[in-house]
């Protein structure tokens, strides 16, 4: 079990500057986030997209954001718990135990909920058949390539991953790339180079066909294509992949007990508690009139629910604002000499 | 304004008055019309938004932009009538626009 004062879900920019906060005012906090990288939607959906809205940045692109926001709460040396997913929250005397997916554990007064709109998940396939071989040879993401060895591959989707594994597994398994359009979404390199490779025959290039169903009696032996027209066709395959990027999810959160507005928390705007005491909820994921779903919200946000965190935190201790310009306090947390 | 209706999955009909410059998407999401998620909040990065236009209506819709392709091949069950509803705007040439939901958007 770690102890400490806050548990952050989510280690996006809010999630990221309300850390730097609480580390300004002396408490300690352990991150938590579903992807295996921090900067959350930043770094996930628009890394290399300019933003042009953070005070006095005039432009910053998600990745920079992201890297910048790490590089100002070094100096704290918080943990981060990448990979990993809280599913449970109970409540024990003034504290609250954390689990997470992997289960490790927390112990802290304090959760700040600053996840998005949840985490991300990939898309699975709409067919039903598929369900049943999920994890086995049903997959949405490569863990140990080497299963692939010289087998029947079905690779479906448009976008870098699915165009790099077909190219990448093309080498030494049988690879199909199946597509719902004729464009493809992945770098023009891949695009070219799977082309080619599908002139060799040596990719199968389905364009304009979905998936229908999958076959296979205790293992998955063929998967049947549609084009919208309606005429399918069927291929032989021991594995099929999917790559339609990923979905955000609410997932656990929606059973903590928390008020919900369709997928948001409801907050006070004076330190964005929810309706629990010592769950706040900052950023994207926490409504309140006038909400605007901005990263300096976030920022705002985040620095309000950290003030809030140290009632809990330091019970006895008063609260003292200071500034990062004047207090020496602050300059020592910060490792500033 | 323009009149939209919206068909659930399940065949149930909403009918909306949407004013000019807001989109399909806002107008269902302001009327409470269930089966549009909208999850980025019209920003065209997430395809929870996603509709399938009625046949004799795709064709009179402006065209997609550049990326909402991309985002719908992220969409649940995408076919050839696909659109994200964030990306089209009202006007009172879409009077009596028809789009279906999806089974599901995520």
């Amino acid at each position: 079990m770690i102890k400490t004062d806050v548990v952050i879900i989510g280690a996006g920019p809010t999630g990221l500057f309300c850390a730097h906060q609480l580390g300004i005012i002396g408490l300690q906090c352990e991150i938590v986030d579903n992807l295996d990288k921090i900067g959350g939607q930043c770094i996930e959906l628009y890394p290399d997209k300019p933003i042009y809205d953070i005070p006095a940045v005039p432009k910053c692109t998600g990745e920079e954001l992201t890297n910048n926001l790490i590089k100002q709460i070094k100096p704290f040396n918080f943990n981060f718990h990448l990979n990993d997913r809280v599913q449970e929250l109970t409540n024990e005397n003034d504290n609250w135990i954390v689990k997470t997916t992997s289960g490790k554990k927390f112990l802290a007064p304090n959760v700040v909920i600053a996840g998005g709109v949840g985490s991300f998940e990939p898309r699975k396939f709409p067919t039903k058949s598929a369900e049943k071989f999920d994890g086995t040879s049903v997959l949405y993401s490569i863990k140990d390539k080497t299963i692939f060895k010289d087998k029947s591959v079905a690779i479906f989707g448009g976008g870098d991953s699915a165009l790099d594994w077909a190219i990448e597994l093309s080498n030494s398994s049988k690879v199909s790339l199946i597509h719902r359009r004729d464009e493809f979404r992945g770098a023009p390199a891949s695009v070219q180079k799977i082309k080619e490779l599908s002139k060799k025959s040596i990719i199968n290039l389905f364009t304009k066909y979905s998936i229908k169903d999958v076959k296979g009696n205790g293992t998955l032996e063929e998967i049947e294509i549609k084009s919208e027209e309606g005429e399918s066709k069927t291929i032989k395959a021991d594995y099929v992949l999917g790559f339609f990027g990923l979905i955000m999810q609410l997932g656990p959160i929606a059973d903590w007990g928390l008020n919900l507005d369709k997928k948001t928390i409801p907050v006070n705007t004076e330190n964005f508690e929810t309706n629990k005491k010592g769950i706040f909820a900052i950023g994207d994921i926490c409504t309140y009139p006038g909400k605007l779903k901005l990263i300096l919200s976030g920022f705002h946000e985040g620095a309000l629910a950290a003030r809030g965190c140290f009632k809990y935190a330091r019970p006895n201790e008063k609260y003292r604002f200071e500034f990062t310009t004047a207090s020496n306090t602050i300059k020592d947390r910060l490792g500033i000499k | 304004m323009a009149k939209i209706i919206y068909i659930e999955h399940n065949g149930k009909e909403h009918v909306a008055e949407v004013q000019n410059g807001l989109t399909v998407m806002e107008g269902a999401v302001q009327n409470d019309i269930p089966g549009i998620d909208a999850d980025c909040g019209g920003s065209m990065s997430c395809a929870t938004c996603h509709v399938y236009v009625k046949e004799d209506w795709y064709n009179k819709l402006p065209k997609k932009e550049m990326g909402e392709d991309d985002m719908l091949d992220q969409a649940y069950e995408p076919n050839s009538k696909s659109r994200l509803s964030c990306q089209i705007m009202v006007s009172d040439d879409l009077d009596g626009l028809i789009v279906y939901m999806p089974e599901k958007q995520v």
